[in-house]
C-alpha cells in the first residue's frame, strides 16, 4: 500500500462518512458542518485524480458559495429563540423499498460492467486545456450558463423580496 | 496508479445513494436540498474518474457546467424556500401540501 493509497481512503472515508452524518443527523446547522467535510473530501479525490482546477472551483463555489447560502436559508428559515433546529423523518417503509431498488441496480451495474480505461496520463495541469476548450469549442455553453445564471440571479432576488 | 477506478465509482455510488436517502426521507426542506448536492456532488465525481482514467480533460470541463447549474439551482431553491417559509411559517415538506387535492 502506497502513499497514493493511503491518501485515497482517508479522503474516500471522510466523504463517506461525513455525507452519511448529512443525512442522518437531526441537527440541521449539523448536517451542514458535515456536508462541509463531504465538500473537503471530494475536492481533495478531485487534487488526487489530476484535476487542478475543478478542485479549486469546487471549494471556492460549492464551499465558499452554495454552503453559505445553506447557512442562510437554515438562519432564516428557523425562529431562533425556539428549538426549531432539530428535524425528523417520514415516510420510512417506501423510501426503503425505493433506495434498495436503487441500490441493488446500481450495484448490478457496477458489477456486471467492464469500465474501459486507457493509460495515457492527463497532462500535469489541465487548465489551460479547459480555459482554450470554454473560449473556442464550448463557447455557446458557456455563455448559456452566463445567461442563466443573471437569471437565477434576477429570479432569487425577485422571489425571496417579495 | 494502482487504485482501479472502480473504487471512485463505489464512493460516488455510496454518495448518490445516500442522497437519495435524504431526498426521500427528510423532513426539512434545507436538507433535503443539501441531500441534492451530495447527489450533484456524486455524479462530478464520476465524471472526473471517467476523465481521469480515460486521458480526457472534457469531462472537467462538464463537471464546470454542472457547478453553474448547481449554484443557480441552489440560489432559486433557497429564495422558494424563504419565500415558502415568510406565507406558511414552516418549511416542514409534509406540511406544505396546499398542492394536494
Amino acid at each position: 500500500m502506497n502513499i497514493y493509497d493511503a491518501i485515497f481512503y482517508l479522503f474516500a472515508v471522510v466523504t463517506g462518512l461525513s455525507a452519511f452524518f448529512v443525512v442522518t443527523t437531526r441537527n440541521i446547522v449539523y448536517a451542514a458542518f458535515f456536508l462541509l467535510f463531504t465538500f473537503f473530501g471530494v475536492a481533495g479525490i478531485y487534487v488526487l485524480l489530476g484535476a487542478d482546477f475543478i478542485a479549486i472551483v469546487q471549494l471556492i463555489i460549492y464551499v465558499g458559495g452554495i454552503l453559505i447560502l445553506l447557512l442562510f436559508g437554515v438562519m432564516l428559515t428557523n425562529k431562533i429563540t425556539s428549538v426549531q433546529i432539530k428535524t425528523g423523518t417520514l415516510q420510512i417503509v417506501p423510501a426503503a423499498v425505493g433506495v434498495g431498488l436503487f441500490a441493488g441496480f446500481l450495484i448490478a451495474v457496477l458489477t456486471y460492467t467492464e469500465w474501459k480505461t486507457v493509460d495515457t496520463a492527463l497532462p500535469l495541469t489541465t487548465t489551460e486545456f479547459l480555459g482554450v476548450m470554454l473560449l473556442q469549442e464550448y463557447l455557446v455553453v458557456f455563455e448559456l450558463l452566463g445567461i442563466l445564471l443573471l437569471i437565477a440571479l434576477i429570479g432569487a432576488a425577485s422571489i425571496a423580496r417579495r | 496508479m494502482h487504485i482501479q477506478i472502480e473504487y471512485y465509482l463505489i464512493l460516488s455510488a455510496f454518495m448518490f445513494i445516500v442522497g437519495v436517502v435524504g431526498v426521500l426521507t427528510r423532513r426539512n426542506a434545507i436538507v433535503v436540498f443539501m441531500s441534492i448536492e451530495l447527489m450533484l456532488n456524486s455524479a462530478n465525481l464520476t465524471m472526473v474518474a471517467f476523465s481521469s482514467y480515460l486521458g480526457n480533460a472534457v469531462g472537467q470541463l462538464f463537471v464546470f457546467f454542472v457547478m453553474a447549474v448547481a449554484a443557480a439551482e441552489a440560489a432559486v431553491g433557497l429564495a422558494i424556500i424563504i419565500a415558502l417559509f415568510r406565507n406558511k411559517l414552516t418549511i416542514n415538506i409534509d406540511e406544505l401540501n396546499i398542492l394536494k387535492w
